[in-house]
């Protein structure tokens, strides 16, 4: 009997009715008490960079937590929106909702189409083809004149939010990207803990029975690629206007791999693991920084320790000793 | 070509620039087909599909670049080619023994698990081995001289053909083809085969199966190591030779599908001459051509032009 990934996801059990338990709601709690007062004890620029990701994460867990993909080209997602994000806020003037709101749409968009062509493959094939499809997109990034090849797009403007919050404001923009993630979060909360999460979750334990019971699995695992691609826009729209920046490397596959790391790292198919596996993760990058190319190392040697030895990531331990889906 | 004289043409395009590109073509195909190859014989026997390719056909460049130091240190030439040589045979074997370790270590504890843990693995030491060589060494190229018994080259009348260009593609035709010989015709290959359709059985009738494994790891990887110590003098030897090849020549085995030992090399050549097409006719394209037929194949046949199940 081989495991599989979903033997080391500490799923929550399935209840529609109860859809918020109390240790969750309380965990929700301090984690958004945690990022209000954040700011003002830590840098709001790297927490910034920290919720974008957290986002990311948040929205590639979904499919491989609860959908048991692995995607390897999750970056595409993430680049073309915040490509799209900072053109049309840049050179057509957009302000920043409509911004973000078209590089999600693009990330949809793409997301469909890629994942109309991946979604019949499975296991190893799957991250192999997102992985090409992903690099496609990669080069058709470096070639396409309006991203700027390896310049990118800088000084994007940030603008002024409903025309009413002034986004320049480190401030203003640390509570608007808190929204927008928690938003992000709150819209994966409610997939997976909803009847269209639990037919997900049939078809990640048992595709043949889901079918017999009369779901199209290819519909609903379609379904959740969409979602998953359409809020790691999202999060790429949203990069580009903190950071003004939109740039190759959220398009490279080097990306793809981050994101999994971070999954991987806060603990796969549980609610919090992600936003705090991203936050383990830039944090070590921030302090890694001066040191160069031992960044690459040390999240190498991250990647063999939790696969070796540590597969439910830090929630997913720490849900197993509180007993309690976390 | 004589002053004056018409330069011929194909659809526009000089003969000359068409078959220099289908030549450059036919040595990253040469060096698709290793890899994949590679890819292919691990995939088939571990069920893991090996990020750490490229960064083992890197560490095969290094090998040879470390062992051309030590062989040829400046004084005596006729070394500097002994270096080359050397390297060829020694650089696969240093490869193939640290596939070995990394087999027996780490990659061991995976079967068990699902195959997707194997690919993680397998990227973080890809991460790990590009990361310490580009502390050492920079993102800069070193340069490997070809060596001299391979310099020079031959005028064919309508193009140039180095000797060393044209030495890769022969010696890497004959590694595949005597790999899909041993695989397909000798007893050796028929256990190999065997073990993959079902290991257990052949346990049960005394073969080491754990150890044909290994070993089987460790040969694919050997081959990512010879395909680096040909691409030295090509490409320069650089920390992140392997790192963007590896994902094309990924697209390759999906092509070819994934697993089938024939597959691979005929894909991996024939990629390599239609990307070499692709400059000349539409450059733009080029980088983008083998994952846009990937996507075509995968609609027409999932399982990939030679394979048999998805």
């Amino acid at each position: 009997m081989t495991a599989t990934v979903k033997d080391y996801v500490v799923a929550p059990p399935v209840s529609v009715a109860a859809a918020w338990p109390r240790h969750q709601m309380l965990a929700f709690a301090v984690m958004v008490g945690l990022l209000v007062i954040a700011p003002f004890v830590a840098y709001p620029v790297f927490l910034m960079k920290a919720l974008c990701f957290a986002l990311f994460a948040c929205a590639f867990n979904l499919l491989i937590g609860y959908v048991g993909l692995l995607s390897f080209g999750h970056a595409a997602f993430l680049g073309a929106a915040g490509y799209v994000s900072a053109h049309s806020a840049k050179v057509w003037g957009l302000p920043p909702e409509l911004a973000i709101l078209a590089g999600t749409a693009t990330a949809a968009g793409l997301g469909l189409v890629i994942g109309a062509l991946t979604i019949r493959s499975r296991g190893i094939y799957f991250a192999n083809i997102t992985l090409a499809f992903a690099q496609m997109v990669f080069f058709f990034s470096v070639q396409a004149k309006f991203t700027g090849g390896e310049d990118g797009i800088q000084a994007v403007p940030q603008g002024r939010l409903l025309g009413v919050l002034d986004l320049q404001q480190t401030y203003t923009l640390y509570f608007v990207v808190l929204a927008i993630f928690l938003i992000g979060f709150l819209i994966v909360y409610r997939a997976i803990h909803s009847p269209f999460g639990q037919v997900l979750k049939a078809v990640r334990e048992n595709e043949p029975r889901a079918i017999s019971l009369g779901y199209r699995a290819e519909h609903y695992k379609l379904m959740a690629f969409v979602l998953s691609a359409t809020l790691s826009g999202l999060a790429g729209g949203t990069k580009a206007l903190v950071f003004q920046l939109a740039s190759l490397t959220d398009v490279h596959w080097t990306m793809s791999g981050e994101v999994v790391l971070m999954t991987l790292l806060g603990g796969l198919g549980t609610v919090f693991g992600p936003a705090v596996g991203a936050f383990i993760v830039i944090g070590l990058e921030h302090w890694l920084a001066q040191l160069g190319s031992w960044l690459t190392i040390v999240q190498g040697a991250i990647f063999v320790v939790c696969v070796l030895t540590f597969r439910r990531g830090v929630v997913g331990e720490l849900s197993r000793l509180l007993r309690k889906p976390l | 070509m004589p002053a004056g004289e018409e330069i011929s043409t194909v659809f526009g395009v000089p003969v000359q620039a068409l078959f220099g590109q289908v030549l450059i073509g036919l040595i990253n195909g040469a060096f698709y087909a290793m890899l994949s190859l590679g890819l292919s014989v691990i995939f088939g026997l571990l069920n893991i599909i090996n990020f750490a390719h490229g960064a083992l056909y890197m560490t095969g460049a290094f090998a040879a670049y470390f062992l051309l130091q030590w062989a040829g240190l400046g004084y005596w030439w006729s070394l500097l080619l002994a270096g080359y040589w050397w390297s060829l045979l020694l650089a696969p074997i240093a490869v193939g023994l640290l596939g070995v370790v990394l087999e027996k270590t780490m990659l061991k504890r995976l079967y068990h698990l699902d195959h997707l843990y194997g690919l993680l693995l397998t990227f973080g030491i890809a991460l790990i081995i590009q990361g310490g060589f580009r502390n050492e060494f920079g993102s800069s190229g070193l340069p490997y001289a070809i060596p001299s018994q391979l310099t020079g080259g031959y005028n064919l009348g309508f193009m140039f053909l180095p000797t060393y260009r044209a030495w890769v593609v022969v010696f890497s035709i004959v590694v595949c083809v005597g790999t899909w010989v041993v695989i397909e015709r000798t007893r050796l290959g028929a256990y190999l085969r065997a073990a993959t359709e079902n290991p257990t059985l052949v346990r049960a009738f005394g073969i080491n199966v754990p150890r044909m494994i290994t070993l089987t790891y460790g040969f694919g990887v050997a081959l990512a190591g010879l395909a680096g110590v040909l691409a030295a003098p090509i490409y320069q030897v650089n920390p992140l030779m392997g790192a963007d090849l590896i994902i094309v020549v990924f697209a390759v085995v999906v092509i070819g599908g994934m697993g089938s030992i024939m597959g691979s090399i005929v894909t991996g050549f024939t990629l390599g001459i239609v990307e070499g097409f692709t400059k000349v006719f539409y450059p733009e394209a080029s980088n983008t051509v083998i994952f846009v037929i990937m996507a075509l194949v995968l609609l027409v046949r999932p399982a990939g032009l030679f394979g048999r199940t998805a």
